[in-house]
């Protein structure tokens, strides 16, 4: 696919992407993560770099690398090594990071993801564990600064990409499938607010068949809006230097949110000789074939496969498929309801509608949602067999989801036995609030049959061809029957009783 | 203390320094005196001696208590090898009871918040901790001359160095200011100054001890061990130190704990009591009896040989063909893992912070510049130097390189022989202040241990008689892998049928009230 061009230059961008692992502890020590502690609670001995203090390595978090690696097709290295990134900082307590350098974890693999319709496909070169910093605190601390180290020995998984994102959109693309990847494997909590998940962007233009541009590199993109804006002012930089005839000089750049532009941190004169060494505290990383089937044999159906199964399965349109795989979660909720209710693309219409804005409002996610798939099902299935109409359905879903957890009846979980249950519930709610009878074709007739009798003029203007007419004839049945009759069924009535 | 008064049975409570570790547990065990009698009169010594240079820090009142604890553990039936013995920790292994410097400015007051392992691993034995003892800055030295604490001297010539880096340790046991120490062997720093001291040490195999709580100098050479008066002695401490520490060092063997006392006095597999080390093939190598070491160095070490020889041994040349690569690779190593290792002494966590400084640079540059001593800055500049982009290959990576070669050595040696015998130092002990300004000089002096050390295997150091200055000579026994318990099966045999191991410096024979 021919990368769009801006002002006859090609953008290229790579991302690195630092994804903070959901374990328990720290990636070397046994000191709990936790974010928003009060500063310093969370880092123990290890995490100070206390004297003679040293690293063991946490099991958790090499499973997630693993589950990554799988995730994305790449090489799981049976033998990796870490390696010591020697630089000084105040909230880097050693003196040094511990990363892998020469020998990752994972090597190669890919994302796939869809820019405007057409699947994509973003090369990875790596991704690596390793530790993260503290926090310097510049303020409040009267010219002084205040170093926080709960961060510190928090695990990362770098993930490294080809330069082979286009633009701006395909990398944001890109950043959210793989946001998508490491929230759905169960990696990362994808926190972005918190810095669970941040990009840095190496951007740089070229003309067409031109050798790679000079880079910049944008650091910590913590928002998938502020990324975008990044890169589009960094790439409109650029060009305008080289449209001005001037060279781009490799730097690393930060991006400010309330000037959206970028500025230059440090340029490649300043950038530091981390004199890379094997960590003598850590052997090499040795990897079992066992332990990477094991996590292969547990890794869920991961998004892109699951959508197009959705397709396949359920006969759902992609876009539908594509927006019920946004997280595990979702999708479960749709498969149980369409599993119980027999009705997937409703299923799929009432989750994508009602649900998700009941949610959004909410600020929920699915997991927390008043309304459970058996219930939705039931709804669905009293819509189905023409009990409900859309709108009288839609009463019943915000009375089921105004009730109480506490006060709903516990549903069975088993199949055969869910839907009765749960149909029973939504029949009491149709007949308590008077929604039902409109399914019973006898009243609806006896409604038309009323409301064509009394509206003769419109009758006589239908006749003469005015189609206007016949939607004032419909708006008064479902006037009459209180907006509890289907739309299409008092069409389909009115037609009939008019010898259309 | 009642227990202690009416236990007290030893003719002369004064003579107890001259006990062991094996005679004290003994006497413990037998009640005939206490871990809280046996402490006061280590530290009444410990303080009439400081002039050695020995200790760095007492803390009465912490050895009491565990005396105290000892003595109630002893009072309650409870026996041990080690339970009321009183022993004293190199300086660089983290306490709880005594603040730790590693002999540097940089940590002067701190306090650890834990207990080394192999610290933790004694106290649970029982063991009561007399204090901590002088070594060269961050166990960077040979000589103990190293330390920001002043040196530490020879207890048989107190104008030479006691060797280094555990100079304190090997002071302390010869001086018999305790019967024991803790020390740290990084490329002969339990070794030589044993050796130059006339005591006896052994450097475990790499792993065998946890490092946790060792504060690192390099950390793919670091390995605690005990410094005493004998084979037996160092056996019952190491027994207690060695043992895995997964959860908290990983580079710590998955072996199980063992009994390094098990063999003791037991002939050499299939050897008769009369000839007890009869099938043991001991390797000599041709590059450490050469012209680089002292006549009277070799003199000692063929006596110690030919004993060996006497008790049934074969001895036979080897070749450990990279013995002089021993020195670059280990001057490239071991400085390129401190300057990395001392990166956390930046002066903000912890440690010494420059008074005054104008930005975090100077405030870096500063509290290291005025806290670290010179051969410490000098390793952390070689090792840096050698890291550094774009001569990490030629020199990192080539001594490593080196490193497993030399490990190929005495693998390819141990195919001949069942342990490796040589000179632990090609001199006595030398004039402190003799090396201070020519550094090369002392790393050169550290050929013969350096090998053992960048292979990873144990060595021992154990008296073999006297040179120069009637100054104490050691012969050094390597085994393979996790061949401790034959080290010291082997030098306790002859210790056995000599007695240079009991032999006292003159001035510390005696207890200093009674022989002012």
């Amino acid at each position: 696919m021919s990368a769009p061009l801006i002002q006859g230059y090609e953008v290229v961008i790579g991302f690195e992407t630092h994804a903070q692992l959901a374990t328990r502890s720290k990636i070397f020590s046994r000191a709990p993560v936790a974010f928003g502690a009060a500063p310093n609670t969370q880092a123990c001995a290890v995490d100070l770099a206390l004297p003679g203090t040293l690293p063991v390595m946490n099991r958790e978090a090499v499973a997630c690398a693993i589950r990554f690696g799988l995730a994305v097709g790449a090489q799981i290295a049976e033998r990796s090594v870490f390696a010591r990134k020697n630089y000084f900082y105040p909230d880097l307590p050693k003196g040094y990071q511990i990363s892998q350098y020469e020998i990752p974890v994972v090597q190669g693999g890919s994302v796939g993801f869809d820019l405007a319709g057409q699947p994509r496909t973003v090369r990875l070169v790596r991704a690596h564990l390793e530790e993260d910093a503290g926090k310097s605190l510049h303020e409040d601390f009267h010219g002084m600064s205040g170093i926080d180290l709960n961060r510190a020995g928090t695990p990362l998984l770098e993930i490294v990409t080809e330069p082979d994102l286009r633009s701006s959109a395909e990398a944001v693309a890109y950043a959210k499938a793989l946001h998508q990847i490491v929230t759905w494997i169960g990696i990362c909590d994808g926190n972005m607010q918190e810095g669970s998940f941040r990009c840095d962007a190496n951007v740089s233009v070229r003309l067409p068949g031109q050798p790679l541009g000079t880079r910049r590199e944008i650091k910590n993109l913590n928002s998938f809006k502020f990324m975008q804006q990044a890169m589009d002012y960094e790439i409109r930089w650029q060009i305008e230097q080289l449209q001005d005839g001037h060279a781009i000089q490799q730097a690393t750049v930060l991006f400010d949110p309330d000037s959206g532009q970028t500025r230059a941190m440090r340029s490649k004169e300043d950038a530091a000789d981390y004199r890379y060494f094997p960590d003598p505290d850590l052997p090499p990383l040795c990897i079992a074939p066992q332990w990477i089937a094991q996590i292969r044999a547990e890794l869920p159906e991961l998004p892109r496969p699951m959508a197009a199964r959705f397709v396949a399965q359920y006969g759902l349109p992609e876009y539908d498929a594509a927006t019920l795989t946004q997280n595990p979660a979702m999708a479960a909720y749709f498969e149980r309801t369409a599993a119980v209710s027999g009705q997937p693309k409703l299923a799929s219409n009432w989750i994508m509608g009602e649900l998700a804005r009941r949610l959004n409002e909410a600020q929920q996610g699915v997991d927390a949602a008043a309304l459970g798939p058996l219930q939705l099902a039931a709804l669905l299935v009293r819509i189905a067999d023409g009990t409900l109409s859309h709108n009288a359905a839609k009463q019943v879903f915000e009375a089921l989801w105004s009730v109480p957890a506490a006060a709903q009846t516990p549903l069975p979980d088993a199949l055969p036995d869910a839907l009765p249950g749960a149909l029973a519930q939504v029949d009491a709610l149709i007949a308590a609030k008077g929604l039902q009878g409109m399914s019973d074709t006898g009243a609806l007739q006896a409604i038309a049959e009323q409301v064509l009798a009394a509206n003769a003029k419109n009758v006589a203007e239908y006749r003469a061809g005015k189609d206007k007419a016949f939607n004032a004839l419909v708006g008064q049945v479902m006037k009459a029957s209180q907006g509890k009759a289907d739309p299409a069924r008092v069409n389909a009535l009115l037609k009939q009783l008019l010898g259309a | 203390m009642n227990a202690a008064a009416t236990a007290s049975t030893l003719t002369s409570t004064a003579e107890l320094h001259q006990m062991g570790v094996a005679g004290l547990g003994a006497a413990l065990g037998a009640r005939q005196t206490s871990a809280t009698e046996v402490a006061q009169h280590l530290l009444a010594r410990a303080q009439a001696h400081s002039g050695l240079g020995a200790y760095l820090a007492l803390n009465e009142e912490a050895t009491l208590a565990q005396a105290a604890a000892a003595d109630a553990r002893l009072a309650a039936g409870e026996r041990g090898a080690l339970l009321g013995v009183p022993l004293a920790h190199k300086d660089v292994l983290v306490t709880r009871d005594f603040p730790t410097t590693a002999g540097s400015k940089m940590l002067q007051g701190y306090r650890s918040p834990f207990d080394a392992t192999v610290v933790a691993r004694l106290a649970t034995q029982g063991a009561v901790t007399l204090g901590k003892l002088n070594c060269d800055e961050f166990a960077m030295g040979s000589g103990n001359d190293q330390s920001a604490f002043g040196p530490a001297h020879n207890p048989w010539d107190l104008a030479r160095v006691p060797g280094g880096s555990s100079g304190g340790s090997a002071v302390a046991v010869a001086a018999r200011l305790s019967p024991a120490a803790t020390g740290t062997d990084t490329g002969g720093s339990i070794r030589q100054p044993a050796s130059f001291c006339g005591i006896t040490g052994i450097k475990p195999s790499y792993g065998r001890c946890s490092r946790y709580g060792l504060v690192a100098y390099a950390s793919s050479l670091d390995q605690a061990g005990p410094m005493a008066r004998s084979a037996l002695d160092c056996a019952l401490l190491l027994t207690a130190m060695a043992g895995p520490d997964l959860e908290r060092d990983s580079t710590s063997l998955e072996h199980p704990p063992e009994d390094y006392s098990r063999w003791l006095g037991q002939p050499w597999p299939g050897a008769s009591a009369a000839q007890p080390l009869q099938g043991l093939r001991i390797g000599l190598p041709r590059e450490f009896f050469g012209h680089g070491c002292d006549p009277d160095v070799l003199a000692a070490v063929h006596a110690a040989l030919a004993e060996c020889e006497r008790l049934g041994a074969t001895l036979l040349d080897i070749d450990l063909p990279r013995t002089e690569l021993a020195i670059p690779a280990y001057y490239i190593i071991a400085p390129a893992e401190a300057s990395s290792n001392l990166s956390r002494y930046d002066g903000v966590r912890y440690g010494h912070r420059a008074a005054e400084y104008t930005d975090l640079l100077e405030m870096y540059k500063r509290s290291r510049s005025e806290a670290f001593g010179p051969e410490v800055q000098r390793r952390i500049l070689l090792g840096t130097y050698v890291l550094s982009h774009g001569y990490y290959d030629a020199y990192y990576l080539k001594a490593q390189q080196i490193r497993r070669l030399i490990a190929q050595d005495f693998q390819s040696a141990f195919g001949h022989c069942d342990l490796i015998a040589g000179p632990v130092a090609p001199s006595v002990a030398w004039a402190i202040g003799a090396k201070t300004q020519d550094p090369l000089s002392a790393y050169l002096a550290d050929t013969y241990t350096l090998p053992a050390s960048l292979a990873g295997l144990p060595g021992l150091s154990l008296p073999a008689g006297f040179g120069a200055g009637h100054m104490p000579v050691g012969l050094q026994l390597i085994g393979n892998y996790l061949s401790e318990a034959r080290l010291l099966q082997v030098a306790h045999q002859l210790q056995l049928v000599s007695d240079w191991h009991t032999r006292t410096p003159p001035p510390f024979t005696h207890c200093p009230k009674s022989h002012p």
